[in-house]
């Protein structure tokens, strides 16, 4: 094979683009070089290896028309005054240090960008600009045209994210920190032996500091924690935070109460030490992954701006203005953003990100055109037919994508352990409260009863779950697999149902089996083949020309591609065509097929054809094989039945394929399983299972590209570790059970600190030294048991 | 002993002030991105036209009325 391409590293073929002894495997690369290298940024090219990233199609065009539109322009820039503007573009290209260097460095390629900063986790980047000497759109247009292509949809434009939440949790960790650090110093020199010794002095003025600072802590620190412990109480729930609130009331009072009557430090220090750990286990939790999007409508999917043709006149408008009736203009590569009719053209729709259909249909004037397809070839005229809003699948994802209901996030395991727990501990604590005033001794008896809660207080129960999720979140996100948030795991383990999609999830979306039926052609008519396939952008050509090795002429004549029917062309004046039996061979095919075929014909007579067939993922028998016993296996597709006696014997039972389900069929599909007591794990990839995804108790989303579209989703699988999925649902089984085992030991260190309490034995000392010890112990036991079994198990 | 009440109040000046240092931080945005910037400080410095070039200064004085406004706004 010939040599890596310089500027993005690919194979370059057999002809590769020269420029001054360097190789391009592209024009469109070259052109980046060129760009970099007039304006003195080869340094690129030195910080990594082959950096840039390959974009095929490259014409621009008028297909950013739409940022001179005022309207768009004020609501994606951040900010803009006296000529200056500012915006954030998503980048889902930005994948190297050169990307950062040269993104950062456009300066040098513009005048008008004035700079630019990039964030290289979330892959943005911030650009600040004269827009009196650049326009936004010319802007996006210089990005482009160094193949770093914004993401610009309607969803970016409505909603600006906010990471207030994550800069909270850090200030209240640092304020507790302070406060931790200078309270342990405060209460220390009690611990040591001859603590008592202490000047009074000293010990009221170290309590009244330690009092006063840890006021800022319980009020504002801890206020989550009293807030969602209200809120769980309103849906007559119990919820982990409860008995922590009670812990840190307890804690509070009984210190204060010791301070102000200056008979003891009382228990700040682990006051505080027991906020701190908790807020950490929160942050940990917290983390995501910024780049990635869970949360993706068909907003995102559409397009910001359409072209409509008002009184013969084209003019750029707002996807949001379009009505009943408008007359649009649809280009090649551009997605038909609402249910309309074919007034003029040819169409020839891509459906395969709404039905899993990977070839495009074919469509004449008059016929209706669903939103969500894909242009490919010549320009057409479409007449809208219902809104955006009211269209086929916008409507399907409206109706459907409802926020669960803050009780039912309540119901997990945590929680549930958290109500025997709390009852329990209330219960032993009024009972050592009553034992204390039976004996006589009221004083004790309070004292009893406050120790009791202060030392259930479950911190190490509350950080058991943040750690074990929050470590088996990112040993599953080092592998490929990226969950929505860490409490996604429980739902995995839950499940005892799995939905399967086919096309584009148990299939390659691309790459298909290829075989030759007939004689098969030498390796001169391979490479006649190759160069006609090669001029074509229609899936199946792409497809195989990937698929045949050797060589291609560059030059060929007479090239036509006739939508539907096939291409034909004079190479080395040898007359080729390829494509349906229709128009290869002049007769209609006898059998309607269920396999692809496009047919060859060379010179003078008719080779055969190739056979396209889907093909299964790699490792997709020992997944189901594996997860047969566990679990319920359920195929539900769009196609037809042409595969079924393949895939029958791969899934269990005979009900559980079924065949020619619309979107709305799936999601009923899914419904029915829950209203039958399942748990269901929904797996897709496309637009057609949105409804499903979202209904399920969880959805796993298959994506060739994780940065780009995908439907909303609990978790995205890249799907190159498809093969590791059954790996994957397992895993949440070990993780369940580390939790298991971490409750035991937390309850441990429990049963420990309620037999001091009960006596009323607990002193400061203790439990500063107990509430540390079970909670690093805890989270040491889960962090690093999970580690270790990941790499084990996940291979 | 009693230079401890001395002491003590030195050090919850000096520990507030990095308390104060950490908060700026996290409220100016320090904490957004913790990867980039380690890589940007590697980057050797780009240079690129002459350093007279008018809209470079231009583009120097917008740069700095940024970061007062930045300043400004927390």
């Amino acid at each position: 094979m010939g040599q890596p391409c310089v500027h993005c590293g690919e194979d370059c073929g057999n002809h590769p683009v020269l420029l001054n002894d360097l190789t391009f495997c592209c024009y469109g690369c070259q052109t980046v070089y060129q760009i970099l290298n007039e304006k003195d940024l080869k340094q690129y090219y030195q910080i990594e290896k082959m950096p840039g990233i390959r974009i095929e199609n490259q014409d621009t065009g008028d297909k950013y028309a739409f940022l001179d539109l005022e309207d768009i322009k004020t609501r994606l820039l951040d900010f803009s005054d006296s000529g200056i503007g500012k915006v954030t573009f998503f980048i889902p290209g930005i994948h190297c240090a050169s990307c950062i260097w040269l993104l950062e460095n456009l300066n040098s390629l513009n005048d008008g960008v004035v700079h630019s900063t990039v964030n290289f986790p979330r892959k943005e980047v911030n650009i600040t600009f004269r827009e009196d000497k650049i326009s936004l759109r010319n802007l996006i247009e210089l990005l482009v045209s160094i193949h770093y292509i914004p993401e610009i949809t309607l969803g970016k434009l409505d909603k600006k994210g906010s990471r207030s939440s994550d800069k909270k949790i850090l200030l209240k960790i640092g304020i507790t920190g302070f406060v931790l650090m200078n309270v342990m110093m405060y209460n220390f020199p009690e611990y040591l032996p001859g603590g008592d010794l202490l000047e009074t002095n000293f010990r009221r003025f170290f309590g009244w500091l330690s009092l006063g600072l840890s006021i800022p802590v319980v009020f504002y620190c801890s206020s989550d924690y009293f807030l969602s412990a209200v809120k769980s109480l309103k849906y007559k729930i119990i919820s982990i935070d409860l008995p922590i609130a009670l812990g840190i009331a307890a804690l509070f009072l009984q210190s204060a109460y010791e301070v102000i009557s200056q008979t003891g430090t009382g228990y700040l220090d682990s006051l505080a030490g027991l906020i701190f750990f908790l807020l950490i286990g929160r942050w940990y939790q917290s983390k995501t992954y910024q780049a990635l999007s869970f949360e993706r409508d068909y907003k995102s999917y559409f397009p910001v701006a359409v072209t409509r043709v008002e009184n013969n006149l084209e003019k750029v408008t707002q996807l949001k203005d379009i009505q009943e009736g408008d007359r649009i203009i649809v280009r090649n590569q551009e997605l038909i953003p609402a249910d309309a009719q074919l007034l003029k053209g040819e169409g020839n729709i891509d459906y395969s990100f709404v039905t899993g259909e990977s070839l495009p249909v074919r469509k004449h004037p008059g016929d209706t055109v669903f939103a969500g397809g894909r242009q490919i070839g010549s320009v057409v005229e479409l007449k809208v037919i219902k809104n955006v809003e009211q269209s086929y699948l916008t409507q399907l994802w409206n109706q459907e994508m409802s926020e669960e209901p803050y009780s039912s996030r309540l119901k997990n395991l945590i929680n549930g352990v958290s109500r025997y727990f709390t009852v329990i501990v209330l219960l032993i604590a009024i009972a050592a409260g009553f034992f204390w005033l039976w004996k006589g001794e009221t004083s004790t008896a309070v004292f009893v009863f406050t120790s009791v809660l202060i030392v259930a207080c479950p911190c190490a129960l509350a950080m058991t779950i943040p750690f074990t999720f929050g470590t088996t979140m990112r040993q599953f996100g080092r592998m490929g697999f990226y969950l929505k948030r860490t409490d996604i795991i429980e739902k995995l383990y839950k499940a005892d149902t799995i939905v399967f999609d086919k096309t584009g999830t148990i299939t390659y979306s691309q790459g298909m089996k290829i075989e030759f039926v007939g004689q098969n052609p030498d390796a001169a008519e391979l490479m006649l083949i190759k160069s006609v396939v090669r001029h074509s952008t229609h899936p199946l050509s792409a497809a195989l020309f990937r698929s045949l090795e050797g060589d291609f002429y560059p030059d060929i004549e007479q090239f036509k591609e006739i939508p539907a029917m096939g291409l034909s062309g004079l190479v080395k004046s040898i007359r080729v065509n390829i494509g349906s039996a229709k128009f290869v061979t002049g007769k209609d095919e006898e059998e309607k097929g269920l396999s692809t075929k496009v047919y060859v014909y060379i010179k003078d007579r008719v080779l055969g054809y190739y056979r396209f067939e889907n093909q299964y993922r790699k490792g997709l028998n020992s997944i189901l094989e594996n997860l047969k016993d566990n679990y319920d296996l359920h195929l539900i597709t769009g196609d037809n039945e042409s595969e079924k006696a393949k895939l029958q014997p791969m899934f269990s039972g005979d009900g559980h394929l079924l065949f020619n389900q619309s979107p709305q069929d799936k999601l009923h599909y899914i419904k029915k399983l829950k209203e039958h007591g399942k748990t269901v794990l929904m797996i897709g990839d496309g637009l057609n299972d949105a409804g499903a995804l979202d209904v399920s108790d969880a959805g796993i989303t298959i994506a060739d590209d994780i940065y780009h579209f995908s439907p909303a989703c609990d978790a995205i699988l890249e799907s190159t570790r498809f093969n590791l999925l059954d790996k994957y649902i397992r895993f949440t089984k070990t993780s369940m059970n580390i939790v298991r085992i971490s409750f035991g030991i937390s309850f441990f260190y429990n049963v420990i600190g309620l037999s001091f309490a009960v006596q009323g034995l607990l002193k400061p000392v203790v439990a500063a030294i107990l509430m540390p010890v079970s909670s690093v112990s805890v989270v040491a036991f889960a962090t690093l048991s999970i580690t270790l079994l990941a790499k084990r198990k996940l291979k | 002993m009693s230079v401890i009440y001395f002491l003590i109040g030195l050090g919850i000046l000096v520990a507030g002030g990095f308390l104060v240092a950490f908060i700026w931080a996290v409220k100016s945005g320090q904490y957004d991105d913790s990867y980039t910037p380690s890589v940007r400080m590697l980057f050797d410095d780009f240079k690129s036209g002459s350093e007279n070039d008018p809209s470079k200064s231009e583009n120097a004085e917008i740069i700095n009325q940024d970061s007062k406004e930045k300043s400004n706004i927390n």
